[in-house]
């Protein structure tokens, strides 16, 4: 008796978060599965089954392009925010010795979350705009005579955008894993002659690759899916699979925007079981 | 997607719970079978009557007067029962009409989603003899007939085509006037381009075609919502002779295929600075001088122009392209709820909310009755087309118009007889919102 009570515990601790799973993770994404098979009759979706919301995406060249560009937005946004993230995290982890200034500063790191993520957007306007901050310095500086007119609503303003609001997500699980190199072991290679390049490629690089690779897997989640900073910082004139999606929503075409999604969901878990193929997250665990 | 949470499941339970208590209520006091004050139900205490309906709520959605607390208050205190609103975009409003009907009773929205609304079943037909001053309303709506304007031949959704319902409980429109309509209006516009004079150099606007016009590449923008969008640019590319439509406001496959093209070309171009999607988004594109010349809202000219920047509402001479808001009942209503209802219709059309909308730029129903509520000087300057006799403060006290101000595009003849396409939904609507997708994508 209590032996069989001692093995179902774990599962009955382990039931409500099952729930909780199945009601608003499994749930939802069988309904969008249902849903991208049904049929669309111009103002509501019918129940039914087709695969032409399928075949639309494959066919149509537009979908291709769209991923290319959404593709485009994820490296991009990645590259930047690793070149800015990993030094920062560096620098947070190494440089400061007291704790409490550590603390502080990595909280510093948090402040752009404090306001809404469309304020943060919009306030970039006035910096980035025709007759914003850089180019009237810049022209009452006469170091132009036109103003740039690609500092806003172009491919830059968007990556520019994503990088502002995702840094952090891949400052925090990098500083996570530099905290938890053991200090001895670069005593150690330092004891031995290391160069300080050679310490950071040898030691530092392959034991914070966990954090690199969990804080890439919120990236490419996160950049994948956008559609409002897309939206705003590109002036409407670029696209993403998001935007594509909430296009189709906003004209009641369900079956095909949930297509999109499933197809979306499965090219986003291809790209994040590839970075888990490359990186063995669970070391950091 | 049927988006079922948790959450709506229980609303709504509640809500057809709340309107089968309430009907079997209304049921049992006999009121519901026959109007008030007939033989078969002759009136009762005036006590009675306020009471049953001071415990009714009329949940309301809607892009239009919804938006707008001071018109809930005043007809809270005017009609004795509360009303719930909730202020959505117009891709949301139709959603939630559409696939939520447990969640609203009043549907405030536009004409032209009734296309997609209204075979949906959700909403019931107004009874139009219930609707004491319906004969009143500006027969653009409920004839077609303008003097003689040639709004009487505008393309689209024009409201008169889906005003009014062929019987009780049809959800197919009829081509004639019936007692059955879909929606009551309550404010329409004149809609056009707006632009920044100051920015725009000698040039004057004066057709849909100058949008397209190489001296503003890179200046311009247009919206970014496909079946209001579209419409803009049927106009500016009819205007420079760039093709022909046999109906703007009913494109065909292949009409739509074409003008993609054209679009397209013209952002790869770089025509365009922009797209916007929200009042808010044109309003700033404006004001802060990143685009001089774009398709806009009346109300978001009037906002630039609050902030102190000369911007200008052109009249063109293709004419304007217009829309209608109006309020309809959702199939939930019954009993002393859907007599509510009619209070709340009726009211909409007394003058005072025709009176407020109008202090903004908005066409009410029944122009003489907003007119009661209105000072000379307001009616002259909105709807007449007259030099402002002193400044026009918006009934938020915020000065719109400077004294001796006009208002562009005149009177209220002249810009509403000047319509030639209305917001439309259009059958190949599948078709376009993928065409337009590729536009964005392109």
């Amino acid at each position: 008796m209590y032996k069989s009570w001692k093995t179902v515990q774990p599962y009955i601790l382990a039931l409500p978060q099952t729930l909780v799973f199945l009601l608003f993770l499994i749930f939802p994404i069988l309904m969008i599965l249902l849903v991208s098979f049904w049929e669309f009759n111009g103002y509501t979706m019918v129940p039914g089954f087709t695969l032409s919301n399928y075949t639309d995406i494959f066919t149509s060249d537009v979908y291709l392009r769209t991923y290319l560009n959404t593709f485009k937005y994820v490296i991009l946004v990645w590259f930047f925010c690793l070149a800015i993230a990993f030094p920062v995290a560096y620098f947070l982890a190494f440089h400061i010795q007291n704790q409490k200034l550590q603390i502080i500063l990595f909280l510093i790191c948090t402040v752009p979350f404090w306001t809404s993520n469309i304020i943060r957007m919009i306030s970039w306007i006035p910096v980035l705009g025709k007759e914003g901050l850089i180019n009237s310095t810049l022209m009452s500086l006469n170091l132009i005579q036109q103003p740039i007119e690609w500092l806003l609503y172009s491919d830059f303003a968007v990556v520019l955008g994503m990088v502002h609001l995702f840094n952090f997500f891949m400052i925090a699980p990098i500083f996570n894993s530099l905290m938890r190199i053991d200090r001895n072991l670069i005593t150690a290679a330092e004891d031995m002659g290391a160069s300080g390049w050679q310490i950071l490629r040898e030691i530092i690089l392959p034991l914070a690759a966990p954090g690199i690779a969990i804080g890439s897997i919120f990236i490419v989640t996160l950049v994948m899916g956008e559609f409002v900073t897309v939206r705003l910082m590109g002036g409407g004139q670029s696209a993403s699979v998001g935007k594509l999606i909430q296009t189709q929503i906003g004209s009641l075409q369900y079956p095909l925007a949930a297509a999109n999604a499933v197809v979306l969901l499965i090219v986003t878990l291809i790209l994040v079981s590839g970075i888990l193929r490359v990186v063995d997250i669970r070391k950091e665990l | 997607m049927a988006k079922l949470s948790r959450r709506q499941l229980i609303r709504t339970g509640l809500a057809a719970g709340a309107a089968v208590a309430v009907t079997r209520c209304a049921n049992n006091t006999n009121q519901a079978q026959a109007p008030s004050g007939t033989p078969n139900n002759p009136a009762t205490g005036p006590e009675v009557n306020t009471n049953q309906v001071k415990d009714v709520t009329l949940r309301m959605i809607g892009t239009g007067v919804s938006q707008i607390n001071e018109i809930r208050d005043k007809a809270q205190e005017d009609l004795g029962f509360k009303i719930d609103v909730r202020a959505l975009s117009t891709e949301e409003n139709n959603q939630i009409a559409i696939t939520q009907p447990g969640q609203y009773d009043l549907f405030d929205g536009e004409y032209f989603s009734l296309p997609l609304v209204v075979p949906s079943g959700n909403l019931q037909a107004i009874d139009v003899s219930r609707i004491k001053e319906f004969d009143k309303i500006v027969p653009i709506f409920t004839q077609n007939k303008f003097d003689g304007a040639r709004v009487e031949q505008a393309q689209g959704t024009y409201p008169y085509r889906v005003m009014y319902l062929r019987e009780q409980g049809s959800k197919e429109f009829a081509t004639e006037p019936t007692n059955w309509a879909t929606l009551i209006p309550f404010q329409y516009n004149a809609d056009t381009l707006g632009y920044r004079p100051d920015l725009i150099g000698s040039t004057k606007i004066e057709s849909w075609a100058q949008l397209f016009d190489p001296q503003f590449r890179g200046k311009t923008s247009i919206l970014d919502i496909p079946s209001i969008g579209i419409m803009d640019a049927a106009m500016v590319v009819e205007a420079a002779g760039l093709m022909k439509f046999g109906d703007k406001g009913n494109m065909t496959k292949q009409e739509i295929d074409q003008i993609t093209d054209i679009l397209k070309e013209q952002k790869r171009n770089g025509q365009f600075r922009a797209f916007w999607k929200t009042f808010d988004e044109s309003v700033n594109l404006m004001a802060s001088g990143e685009v001089v010349l774009q398709s806009m809202w009346s109300p978001a000219v009037t906002a630039v122009k609050a902030r102190g920047i000369d911007c200008i509402y052109a009249p063109l001479k293709e004419g304007y392209r217009a829309w209608g808001g109006g309020v309809g009942l959702s199939k939930n209503l019954s009993g002393i709820q859907l007599d509510a209802a009619y209070e709340y219709l009726n009211w909409m059309l007394e003058g005072w909310m025709g009176a407020f909308l109008g202090r903004q730029g908005y066409y009410s129903a029944i122009p003489e009755n907003a007119r009661k509520y209105m000072t000379p000087a307001e009616w002259d300057f909105w709807y007449e087309g007259k030099p402002a006799a002193e400044d026009m403060v918006d009934p938020f006290g915020k000065t719109l118009e400077k004294k001796g101000a006009v208002r562009d595009g005149g009177s209220f003849k002249e810009r509403m007889g000047n319509v030639v396409v209305w917001n439309s939904t259009m059958d190949e609507q599948v078709h376009l919102v993928k065409k337009w997708n590729e536009f964005i994508a392109s």
